[in-house]
């Protein structure tokens, strides 16, 4: 497994816990597959804190990652969000929302998908900036669109 | 057992732009069933999706993703007669495997 372009294992220690499973014969071939789940960016409470999880150091201001989601969102249950990276050789995009409960909403590789596009659909708890990072080349950039929310997502 | 996904591609020279409708309650852990009880978190935690068998974009993903998700991606060096799968699998374990042929 090219454990390089899943920037969700660098400085979590996984990598080297991945690879040593799977030599050991405790990862069959088919869970290596999907990317693996990190649970301390998943349960981080702060932006910071999911991204440091994920790895991710000094993401440098981008205007080459176009977000496109709505000023505001009359739903905050479903908010639709496209992002395209226009950074030669993106490997990877995550998304998080910074004033969520828990900000990380996901990460998508598109090193083996050529196009570094990706729609997600998601809950924003209250208005907030929606930010995505782009990993290439190993060097994290970044960008930020703010989302006004009327009725919150997140809850009951 | 999950209802299907439903998968539509359309094919803009060789590149799939691929649209993907799950079904999943991807519940947040927050939410309050009828009796006031906490409905348990219950989510899509990883996506893969295959050309031909070979791993073409993965996915690591939240309960922050909306209820029933749709997702959309694109895949370049693809051509009519290809098989494209989805898998999505949840923090419960449960998995589901969906396929479409490119071009119809």
């Amino acid at each position: 497994m090219d454990v390089k372009r899943r920037f969700v294992l660098r400085g979590a220690g996984a990598a080297g816990a991945m690879v040593a499973a799977a030599a050991a014969g405790l990862v069959k071939p088919s869970a290596a597959l999907a990317a693996p789940f990190n649970k301390a960016a998943h349960e981080a409470k702060n932006t910071a804190d999911a991204m440091k999880a994920l790895g991710i150091t000094s993401p440098a201001e981008s205007k080459d990652i176009v977000i496109k989601a709505p000023d505001i969102a009359e739903n905050g249950a479903v908010v639709p969000i496209e992002i395209e990276s226009k950074i030669p050789n993106t490997e990877s995009i995550a998304v998080f929302i910074d004033k969520n409960p828990f900000p990380f909403v996901g990460s998508f590789d598109v090193s083996k998908s050529g196009v570094p596009f990706v729609a997600i659909r998601v809950k924003v708890g209250e208005s907030s900036p929606v930010r995505v990072v782009a990993m290439a080349g190993g060097k994290a950039y970044t960008t930020a669109k703010e989302v006004k929310v009327t009725i919150g997502g997140c809850g009951g | 057992m999950a209802d299907p996904m439903k998968i539509r591609a359309t094919l803009q020279g060789d590149v799939a732009d691929v649209r993907v409708l799950m079904a999943h309650p991807m519940e947040t852990g927050q939410r309050k069933d009828a009796s006031g009880n906490l409905v348990p978190l219950h989510f899509i935690q990883t996506i893969t999706a295959q050309l031909n068998g070979k791993t073409v974009f993965e996915a690591t993903t939240t309960q922050a993703i909306s209820r029933n998700p749709v997702f959309a991606f694109k895949v370049k060096g693809a051509k009519a007669g290809d098989k494209l799968s989805i898998t999505w699998e949840d923090n419960k374990g449960e998995k589901r495997t969906d396929e479409i042929t490119l071009g119809g």
